[in-house]
């Protein structure tokens, strides 16, 4: 009879855990990854710390001009513009007024998630954008009116981008089920229109809305500079809008469109109650993806001479008080934008990994 | 008794046969679309006339008589007209496209293979990197090479010197420029001669492929004969080009070829923005190879290279060649940011300075956004030609 022993449990390989085992896997696994590894160590040694001690280290944060000693960032130039930046010339003592818009939006993008009755839900869509217009123009109920031409840095962007988004969502639809249509002339009108504007830059349509889009008009018809820019910026981004709608539409099973036939449901009540809810869905990535798009060619603007937040930039180093600090401005915004387009960008991408789980 | 239900006839009402209903329809949306368009017509004209603006394109033959500060083909303050304006725009236009797509394909290239890369660094920087130029505007970018980066390049006289013939500064970037003497037309004709040769070698190389299966080194043989060539010859015709190194004279450099700094910075800028993109089309077409494929391939005993170019491309090409190739298109329309900085362009010369001279609005932007739908027509001509020729041949 055999004598069985009990012996000790070996040690886990010492080889397949912990950080040397990390590091030799991931980095220094053969000859080329560890010259491409100790290539990217010495480059991120060059510029990181650099760029730190420039951020933060150095950099002034507080007090005057006479105060600055390190030669880091000047940040007390972005504190000092700071209205400047996010209101452009609205008068000071007018910025409760945006910043209640500000509010109003949080406030109406919870409500639009929480609230049940569609009835409410609408009424509430709609009149949004109209107490917003009012509250930034003013000129209704005793509010102060500013013009058009006082408006400026982020919150100009901002109004251009959202009015962009929200005025071409319905005629981006509509010409995504223009394109999608069996009837000829409205299908060519509706290609026509969608490959005309995609196929020339943004700025080249800009232009168009500026200069020659008065000229449409009778003289009486004065068209305020930013309105021009907006009615360009709308039409432009319908056009990808509608691109992206016709994704999301040829996306939906044949099967629907001719489920919602055999119900008896009209072309339209067949469109809004089972093919676009559906479509708009599977579309919501991609339609973040254009939003981004559209929140960057914002910049363009400032060609025509409106004053968004980048512009901001050259104008605030205009004055004579506070010449070449273009670095400190160029870095505030593009941390700005980037804050901004980043997030919206993983958003997207949270929305898409949710429906993959749901295919699977 | 109650009589039977009829049943129901196919005779509707004019108004909801479905045939009827479009038709009015679309007769309805023509009508309006013709109405809008004439009534725009009427006011634009009548606009014009009260303004006092001319028509038609004759303005083209006028003399321009403004300075350019690039210009590939001859061009005279003094002399030349509108028309050519619109061409040099044109070329200038397809001269900054040209060098941004050809850095961009190969940054894009590097920076999406680096994503997938195993070693962990660089895939992780190859992320960052695509992280932080996509989310940043790209006329913001243009806007910071220019107006930060290249305007703090010392002044002419303090110039970054790099072998004692190039130099960088804030006027741009000079480099020696080659001077062409009489026999220097041979050389191109060995260039020439050589790419039909390799065309010829490479057709062969193909059927004895098919036929034998034995294998040719196409790309090595081919390289070799393209660029020995032209070089055997340059030695053999007795050296006929030489070279005129920048010098400085005074306060800026005389002779020698001089990059813009506005094309500098356009040119990084696009390149950098547009590789974003290309990393992410170059990335989701390796992704989008079956892993089986890898190690079927693998089982099969062939080399890591040997997998890569015959397994994993072809089939990754079919996916990443359509979004590059739209990324191409996008770039050249992103090169309109151009007059941001006054790279001398179509937009900015012709959409900017010529409108302003002449004041011919709708003529000057129509002609503008023409040229951008031509280059949007080739390229998607190119993108179905691609597309026809990749599909994968049912048998």
């Amino acid at each position: 009879m055999a004598i069985y022993d009990i012996k000790e449990a070996k040690p886990a390989p010492i080889n397949n855990r912990g950080i040397i085992f990390w590091l030799r896997k991931n980095l220094f696994s053969d000859i080329k990854n560890s010259l491409l590894s100790v290539f990217c160590i010495y480059f991120l040694y060059l510029t990181v710390p650099p760029a730190l001690d420039w951020l933060f280290f150095s950099a002034t944060w507080s007090g005057s001009q006479e105060d600055i000693v390190n030669d880091g960032a000047r940040w007390i130039f972005i504190i000092e513009k700071f209205d400047q930046f996010i209101y452009g010339f609205y008068p000071e003592a007018l910025h409760w007024r945006p910043l209640f818009v500000a509010a109003l939006t949080v406030a109406f993008i919870a409500s639009v998630k929480l609230l049940k009755n569609i009835k409410l839900k609408i009424i509430i869509i709609l009149l949004y954008p109209f107490v917003s217009i009012v509250f930034i123009h003013g000129g209704l109920f005793g509010l102060e009116t500013v013009e058009t031409n006082k408006w400026g840095g982020l919150m100009l962007t901002v109004i251009v981008a959202a009015v962009g988004i929200i005025a071409s969502f319905p005629i981006g639809i509509l010409l995504a089920l223009g394109r999608q249509s069996d009837m000829p002339i409205v299908k060519t009108l509706c290609v026509g229109f969608i490959e005309f504007v995609r196929g020339v830059p943004l700025i080249t349509i800009l232009f168009m809305a500026s200069v020659v889009l008065p000229l449409f008009f009778h003289d009486g018809i004065d068209f305020d500079k930013l309105l021009r820019a907006l009615i360009g910026i709308t039409l432009f981004q319908a056009a990808y809008i509608a691109e992206v709608v016709r994704g999301g539409l040829q996306a939906i099973p044949k099967g629907q469109y001719e489920a919602s036939e055999s119900l008896g449901l009209s072309y339209w009540q067949g469109m809004i109650l089972i093919i676009l809810p559906q479509a708009l869905k599977i579309s919501i990535p991609n339609l973040v993806g254009s939003f981004i798009s559209l929140f960057k060619d914002t910049t363009l603007v400032l060609i025509i001479g409106l004053f968004d937040i980048l512009a901001m930039v050259t104008l605030t180093n205009s004055d004579s008080n506070w010449l070449g600090y273009e670095v400190e401005g160029y870095v505030f915004v593009t941390f700005i934008y980037w804050v901004f387009c980043f997030s919206m960008s993983q958003y997207s991408k949270s929305v898409e990994r949710r429906f993959n789980t749901e295919l699977k | 008794m109650s009589n039977p239900p009829s049943a129901p006839t196919n005779s509707v009402s004019f108004f909801n046969n479905p045939k009827n209903r479009a038709i009015i329809f679309q007769v309805f949306a023509l009508g309006l679309v013709v109405f809008l368009a004439y009534y725009f017509a009427n006011n634009m004209f009548a606009n014009i006339e009260a303004r006092g603006i001319e028509t038609g394109f004759s303005f083209l033959d006028q003399v321009a008589g403004f300075g350019i500060s690039q210009t590939l083909v001859e061009y005279d303050d003094g002399s030349s007209t509108y028309s050519r304006v619109f061409l040099v725009g044109i070329l200038n236009t397809l001269l900054v496209s040209g060098i941004a797509i050809f850095f961009t394909t190969i940054l894009g290239l590097l920076i999406g293979i680096g994503r997938l890369s195993s070693n962990f660094l660089i895939a992780k920087l190859s992320m960052v990197y695509v992280e932080t130029f996509r989310n940043i505007p790209i006329l913001l970018q243009i806007l910071f090479w220019y107006n930060v980066v290249l305007a703090a390049l010392p002044s002419p006289r303090q110039s970054l010197s790099y072998f004692g013939e190039y130099f960088l500064n804030n006027r741009g970037f000079l480099m020696p420029k080659p001077i062409l003497e009489d026999n220097s037309g041979y050389i191109l004709a060995a260039f020439i001669i050589a790419c039909i040769g390799v065309y010829f070698l490479a057709r062969w190389a193909i059927k004895r492929h098919d036929d034998t299966g034995e294998e040719f080194p196409i790309f090595s043989v081919g390289g070799a004969i393209i660029i020995l060539a032209p070089v055997l010859v340059y030695f053999i015709a007795g050296q006929p080009i030489s070279s005129e190194v920048p010098e400085l004279k005074g306060f800026n450099f005389k002779g020698g070829w001089v990059i813009i700094p506005e094309l500098l910075a356009l040119a990084f800028a696009l390149s950098i923005y547009t590789a974003t993109y290309i990393a992410e089309a170059v990335r989701a077409g390796i992704e989008s190879v079956p892993k089986g494929q890898k190690e079927a391939a693998n089982s099969l005993g062939l080399k890591e290279h040997v997998i890569l170019r015959k397994v994993i491309l072809p089939q990754a090409l079919r996916v990443i060649i359509p979004p590059v190739i739209n990324q191409y298109l996008n770039l050249v329309k992103n090169s309109s940011l151009a007059t941001a900085i006054g790279y001398p362009e179509i937009v900015t010369l012709f959409s900017g300075t010529t409108l302003n001279q002449v004041g011919q609005a709708i003529e000057i932007i129509l002609m503008t956004m023409a040229v951008y739908l031509l280059f949007s027509i080739v390229i998607s001509l190119l993108l179905n030609w691609v597309n026809a020729k990749m599909e994968i041949k049912g048998r």
